[in-house]
């Protein structure tokens, strides 16, 4: 039974070892990498239908006893974010079969793709904070290479940024992990917990928690430390784009509502009140960055910094009912924004640009793939039934319940302008008349049948998730619900970790 | 000896920075590696110092006698100095392509994907 949580990091350790020694055979790699993401995301769901009928479950690798040992420990909200990663894994290698070119493919695309995969879910599944150091360098090594991978000018000018600003923060997480380990003498997740309570020097710990609140922020692109996302996630392939946005930066937000809810509760207040802050800023800087974009996936870039804002106003708030709108939220988020960056990347494979401007037509051209937009961005816009509006209510009824006024209207605000960047796409991309010479536009480039499921397959399947998340929101809100009464009350997760053998 | 440290810590991410700071793509790099540096530092001396005592068990007992030096630290920063190199080495070759590919060594040159 414990066994389950070992191998979200196995099968895909498996699955990249694999591929290396198939490195001259594409078609294999290929084979290989679907297996792999296909079993990663059942194993992943076992653990979270295991976890969300026995409680939180924790392993200690190598029988080790915690706190001495690196301990591996799932609870309902990191069993979701692993289905979300295998999901996004099966999703965008599906996606990648008809998008990436072989020169990619044969220099280690799909090893890539799974190394990362491996790091997402360790990230999410480790308890040990010098462990989360590590499974960080592992997704992110990876990432470097999948973002610079192909070597187009403006991809290494993206890079060269995005690899700058990470390892700078994970230079300021190893030097907070230092201090807090000469604080506590521990680093395990739980054992700190414990030791954090009461303990006898406040300002050294409030130190330590600014230096993680950066650390994370930089990975989760939060305001003001957002810049390097922007100016990066719109160079890659959009396969690569779609699995950053879905997974990369949810790490970073996973990171802080982790460390926030177990080992660093102010009692005070102050933290909320500046992560509220913090919030509201991130979500209205993004929002407003993205009005301005007239690239389809820039805006779109900008707009992952502006969700990122509603998961912070999660933690922000800081109630059961408040996280578990983030955990739904982060749900949805991963789901649409995906699914909106695949679009993107198949209107490009018609068009050849992603220029809002010198593209149109396309809902007379493509009915259905408007459609298969519509119903993302509606979803991001918060449009009842779809996903998005259920996310929105629960944050906002839970902001209200604890009368936090200013961000409940940031949010609602920025919903508003989301909707109109939505509408902006929608009107440019799809309804108005193509633009120059219609009669001298080249013929769209043929789909052959396999690409046109490969294509449309991943988003097609996120889409009609969108609509089932949002037509029976109420078993998936009770199991977010379950997981953030986990986080809120750490007491079971600290039992766990502490008493579990092997 | 703490002190001597702490300064030293305090030094190195003060070059650290400042390198960052530079317009060279190769004075980024050195910062980067100044940064890693300071922090394993960090670790080092944050954890405290303990000088002459090494972690040994005696024959029968079940951990070594007080005071002892936290050997965990010490694996800690063996840890991150394998990680530190491994990215080091990335960004160098990284660098030497944006160099290839743009003709530049100047991070104010490197503009186009900015909004």
């Amino acid at each position: 039974m414990t066994n389950l949580l070992v191998l979200p990091i196995l099968i895909p350790a498996m699955g990249a070892a694999l591929s290396l020694l198939l490195w001259r055979s594409r078609a294999l790699q290929r084979a290989v990498a679907l297996g792999a993401v296909a079993a990663l995301l059942a194993a992943a769901g076992a653990l979270l239908q295991s976890v969300a009928e026995t409680g939180i479950a924790a392993v200690q690798v190598g029988d080790w006893p915690a706190p001495y040992g690196i301990t591996l420990v799932a609870d309902v909200f990191s069993a979701i974010m692993a289905v979300l990663a295998g999901f996004m894994g099966l999703a965008v290698v599906l996606y990648s079969f008809a998008t990436i070119d072989a020169g990619r493919e044969s220099y280690g695309y799909y090893p890539l793709l799974q190394v990362l995969l491996m790091g997402v879910c360790g990230a999410f599944l480790t308890g040990d904070l010098f462990n989360l150091y590590v499974w960080f360098e592992v997704l992110l090594m990876a990432s470097f290479v999948l973002l610079a991978l192909g070597g187009e000018r403006a991809q290494m000018e993206g890079a060269i940024k995005y690899v700058t600003l990470n390892l700078i923060s994970s230079a300021l997480f190893l030097a907070a992990l230092g201090i807090l380990y000469g604080i506590a003498g521990t680093l395990n997740m739980a054992d700190l917990a414990v030791k954090l309570r009461g303990n006898s020097e406040p300002g050294l710990v409030m130190a330590v928690t600014s230096l993680f609140f950066i650390a994370f922020g930089i990975k989760a692109a939060v305001f003001p430390l957002f810049f390097w996302l922007p100016a990066s996630y719109h160079t890659p392939p959009v396969a690569v784009t779609a699995l950053f946005s879905g997974l990369l930066t949810k790490v970073g937000v996973y990171s802080l509502i982790r460390t926030f809810t177990l080992l660093f509760v102010d009692e005070s207040g102050r933290t909320q009140t500046f992560l509220s802050a913090i919030a509201g800023l991130t979500m209205i800087t993004g929002v407003l960055g993205a009005v301005a974009q007239y690239d389809f996936r820039r805006l779109l870039s900008f707009h992952i910094v502006s969700q990122i804002g509603y998961l912070l106003m999660g933690l922000a708030v800081m109630t059961s009912a408040a996280l578990a709108g983030a955990i739904y939220f982060m749900v949805h988020v991963v789901l649409s924004k995906s699914a909106l960056f695949l679009v993107s990347g198949v209107v490009e494979r018609l068009r050849g640009t992603y220029d809002l401007k010198a593209l149109g037509g396309l809902y007379a051209a493509r009915p259905w793939l408007a459609i298969l937009f519509l119903i993302p961005a509606l979803s991001l816009a918060g449009m009842p039934p779809l996903s998005g509006f259920f996310a929105k209510l629960a944050l906002i009824q839970a902001g209200l319940t604890v009368e936090r006024y200013v961000i409940v209207t940031a949010a609602l605000t920025v919903g508003l302008l989301t909707l109109f960047s939505m509408i902006k796409i929608w009107t440019e991309v799809f309804w108005k008349l193509p633009q120059g010479d219609i009669g001298a536009s080249p013929a769209e480039p043929q789909l052959t049948k396999s690409e046109t499921v490969q294509l449309f397959l991943p988003i097609i399947a996120m889409a009609l998730l969108i609509v089932a998340l949002g037509l029976a929101a109420e078993p998936f809100m009770s199991l977010a619900q379950s997981g953030a009464e986990q986080l809120i009350d750490s007491r079971a997760y600290v039992q766990t970790v502490l008493e579990a053998r092997r | 000896m703490e002190f001597a440290l702490a300064l030293i810590v305090g030094v190195l991410y003060a070059c650290g920075l400042y390198l960052m700071l530079r317009r060279s793509i190769v004075k980024l790099i050195i910062g980067l590696a100044l940064l890693s540096n300071a922090a394993n530092l960090l670790i080092f001396t944050a954890a405290g110092l303990t000088r002459g005592y090494p972690p040994l068990v005696a024959l029968g007992a079940a951990r070594p006698a007080e005071p002892f030096a936290d050997p965990l630290p010490q694996a800690l920063i063996l840890t991150a100095i394998v990680i530190g190199f491994g990215v080091l080495a990335f960004a160098m070759v990284l660098a030497y392509r944006v160099y290839q590919s743009t003709g530049t060594d100047d991070l104010d040159n490197l503009r186009s994907t900015d909004t």
